[in-house]
């Protein structure tokens, strides 16, 4: 392995909140359950669709202000509340000189509608004998004012500025699963760069929507039966389980950490991001590019794929993966499916298993134990639709 | 042209050569220009959809581009696209279909509209009431795949990328009004940096419809002043009232100075620098000491190596909400000090109104127009000025001036700023 550089992208907090309970060591526990995984599935609420709920957080931790908690629908709660996490993690919670000079990237698709005024304005139009003006008039008297601002993809940054005082810079990117692994690739890039020494990254996802279960139920990517695991669910067509998930990762080059002496937990060694069409074969392609040029060796290696269970991505990255020979764990199976924020809790859970130094146990049974050392981590990000991402996670020293 | 490739703190010069613009005012450069610094507005009643009920009924849609099935997404995607080729045109990069460089793009955030909802909500079968439930399972069905990809948060920029030929993963950008002034500020760090030679930044917004703009008007954001629509947008005056909203595009081909040189490529500017600072006072207004405003001024001119005596114009954020006019004067004020009422500061706005998302990218392609010129278009509609902002808008009437260096604001709602500064040679 090469000396450390001062230059190096460490890890040094983060903050996970999902199905599985709030904090690292809660997700370790569920992933490690020795006596065996056994996921968080909410299989009625949304039936015939399963989700993996949000596990119940208490607010007022790390969102005090009733005001603000109003403020925000449950997608920007989950993500202030896990950026709350990751900022006390890194120990600069609080910190105004810190959060003054940190540099904000976000992924984030958009917010919950009003489901009421929705059905309200479905039912009613049809009938209208003018149904412009009654939409218009529907529209003035029955969204909240502040509704925009729980809608807009920006506007989990801005409630993150607020609440938590993060102002050095907020950029937040749109676009899926890709979105959210050239949140991280760019802040590794700056940082490697000298362009940038402190980042907040990462984003949130609220599965237990009407809404979003409608748009990709439309592109029919939803995985619609009783749960089975990612890889599973392939020999009966795949599909997507979402996740509910809030996740924010603090990165920052290792001579700020040694600065103000903050051990890191694992250390970002590569990321890549491209793209293709996906013809067949196209995506396992970039991926096979991107994995010959992974630095150093994969000699105590696992994976750690982003595989969303949608067909034909999914049964295609398999394959891929199979040809590796290396320890694989579809994160979805245990987090759900939660596009933006998919790729940095990919990296949260390696980063998790290097620091320990090994991987957590099967989530089902076409995933093998791994009984040695763990080393290195590769994180797969492949969108449901576009986008094919990888990182190497490895211990910070 | 100077000997270094390098600027004054040892990272590559990034340059533009070539760039792209359609407003309300028209498509492409020369148009926008000639109505820019003519006086002329592009603000007019809305007939796009109807109006009856709304406190506000003007605003600046592009109505004269075609799309199949028109949605904020379609027609963001098709201004985006005639933007690109005629920056891509003029700069002479690649070959068609083959833009040899990365793809930063600003978008309007992306969700399903009434239209696709109701066509869902008729093939539900839905009788009395219809619910989420009946559109879920009308979605089944399989005829609406369409749907998918088209409101995809991703679907924009890849099929820009796929159209273009741009090299690796998109980057669509959503900092609301100051998301095209970031596009321009992720490339220009990506090309210092030697990640990419080359990038195409775009900005679009085409989302002038209904709920939006009703979204807005509920925030009371929008101004009110709908007869004639014309005289709405009012920077800088005492009876401002608020934004109107607007859709444009604008396209910017940025290079390594290098890689410019390398080509033989017709430098038109130079991006000198970047300027960031959030705010975290509220979700939609600013700081009432400044600071973050403040601080991004300060911050562009530090990245750009550059004193406050160095700038010759401003191009302002400038929406005519009674909130930001003030708000960007004590910023520039304060940076400046005496020098401030003396900058010509003036608002594209008052002509195109704010083109939201796409705003920084195509008051970014104005402000080289201006600079290379020499001549800077008016704040029109400025016939009551507001004593408390005593800034050299260019009233009225465009200017002739010898300019070298300019700052375009960008400033958007959930506390995102982002100044640019632009010159027109190589320092």
């Amino acid at each position: 392995m090469a000396d450390p550089s001062p230059r190096d992208a460490l890890i040094t907090g983060i903050g996970l909140v999902s199905c599985l309970g709030e904090g690292l060591d809660a997700h370790w526990a569920a992933l490690d359950d020795p006596t065996g995984f056994r996921p968080v599935v909410d299989e009625a609420g949304f039936a015939p669709w399963p989700v993996h709920p949000i596990a119940k957080l208490d607010l007022d931790r790390q969102i005090p202000k009733k005001g603000d908690q109003r403020q925000m629908e449950a997608w920007q709660r989950i993500g202030t509340y896990a950026a709350g996490l990751a900022l006390e993690d890194a120990g600069v919670k609080g910190d105004a000189g810190l959060l003054g000079r940190m540099d904000m990237i976000v992924a984030a698709g958009g917010g919950e509608r009003d489901y009421a005024a929705d059905a309200a304005i479905l039912s009613a139009l049809p009938r209208a004998a003018d149904p412009g003006a009654l939409l218009n008039e529907r529209l003035m008297s029955d969204l909240r004012p502040t509704l925009l601002l729980a809608q807009l993809s920006n506007l989990l940054a801005g409630n993150i500025s607020v609440v938590h005082g993060v102002v050095g810079s907020s950029k937040t990117f749109m676009g899926e699963e890709a979105a959210g692994a050239d949140a991280v690739r760019i802040a590794a890039a700056r940082i490697a760069a000298g362009q940038g020494e402190l980042f907040l990254v990462g984003g949130s996802y609220n599965a237990q929507r009407p809404d979003v279960l409608l748009h990709f139920e439309m592109g029919g990517k939803l995985w619609r039966h009783p749960y089975l695991p990612v890889w599973a669910r392939q020999d009966a067509g795949g599909g997507m389980v979402l996740g509910s998930l809030g996740c924010f990762l603090v990165i920052e080059s290792r001579a700020h950490a040694r600065a103000r002496g903050k051990a890191g937990r694992a250390r970002i060694a590569h990321v890549a991001t491209d793209r293709s069409r996906r013809a067949p074969g196209e995506a396992a392609a970039n991926a096979a590019r991107q994995w010959a040029a992974l630095p150093g060796p994969l000699d105590a290696a696992a994976v750690i794929s982003g595989a969303s269970g949608a067909a034909p991505a999914t049964a295609e990255e398999a394959a891929f993966l199979a040809a590796q020979g290396l320890p694989v764990r579809a994160a979805a199976t245990a987090l759900g499916h939660a596009l933006e924020p998919a790729f940095p809790a990919g990296v949260a859970l390696a980063s998790m298993a290097v620091e320990k130094g090994r991987l957590f146990g099967p989530l089902e049974a076409a995933e093998r134990i791994m009984p040695g050392a763990l080393r290195q981590a590769v994180v797969t990000g492949w969108g449901n639709w576009r986008g094919e991402a990888m990182a190497l996670v490895l211990p910070a020293d | 042209m100077p000997r270094s490739d390098q600027d004054s703190q040892g990272r590559p010069v990034v340059v533009i050569t070539g760039t792209g613009v359609l407003t309300s005012l028209g498509q492409g450069k020369a148009d926008n220009w000639a109505r820019l610094t003519g006086g002329v507005s592009g603000i007019h009643r809305i007939s796009r959809f109807p109006v009856a009920g709304l406190r506000t009924t003007i605003a600046g849609t592009v109505d004269f581009v075609p799309v199949a099935a028109l949605s904020a997404p379609a027609l963001s995607e098709r201004l985006a696209e005639l933007v690109a080729e005629e920056a891509i045109a003029e700069a002479a990069i690649g070959r068609p279909g083959d833009f040899p460089g990365r793809l930063f793009l600003a978008l309007p955030p992306v969700e399903l509209e009434w239209p696709q909802r109701l066509a869902l909500a008729e093939a539900s079968g839905a009788n009395e009431t219809v619910g989420y439930e009946d559109l879920l399972r009308a979605a089944g069905s399989g005829a609406f795949e369409a749907n998918y990809r088209r409101f995809l948060f991703g679907s924009v920029a890849e099929n820009l990328a796929d159209a273009l030929g741009t090299k690796g993963s998109p980057v669509a950008i959503s900092t609301a009004c100051a998301s095209g002034a970031t596009a321009i500020q992720l490339a220009l760090e990506a090309i210092r940096r030697g990640e990419t030679e080359a990038a195409l930044c775009i900005g679009t917004d085409a989302s002038v419809n209904p709920e939006s703009l009703i979204r807005f008007s509920l925030l009371s954001a929008l101004s009110t002043r709908n007869d004639p629509p014309e005289a709405a947008s009012r920077p800088f005056s005492k009876d401002r009232d608020g934004f109107v909203m607007s859709e444009g595009a604008g396209a910017l081909v940025l290079e390594s100075l290098a890689h410019a040189r390398a080509r033989g490529a017709r430098i038109l500017g130079v991006v000198e620098g970047c300027g960031e600072r959030a705010d975290s006072f509220h979700r939609t207004r600013s700081n009432p000491d400044g600071r973050p405003i403040i601080a991004c001024l300060r911050n562009a001119l530090e990245d750009a190596g550059i004193g406050p005596e160095d700038v010759d114009y401003i191009n302002a954020h400038g929406t005519g909400t009674p909130e930001n006019d003030k708000m960007e004067w004590l910023g520039v004020s304060t940076v400046f000090g005496e020098r401030a009422g003396s900058i010509p500061m003036s608002s594209n706005k008052s002509m195109i109104g704010h083109t939201l998302t796409a705003a920084g990218a195509v008051e970014a392609v104005f402000s080289l127009l201006t600079l290379r010129e020499g001549r800077i278009p008016p704040t029109i509609n400025y016939d009551a000025p507001d004593p408390a902002l005593p800034v050299d808008c260019v009233p009225n009437v465009a200017r002739d001036a010898t300019l070298r260096r300019a700052i375009s604001n960008s400033f958007g709602f959930g506390g995102q700023n982002v100044s640019l500064v632009l010159a027109t040679e190589p320092a």
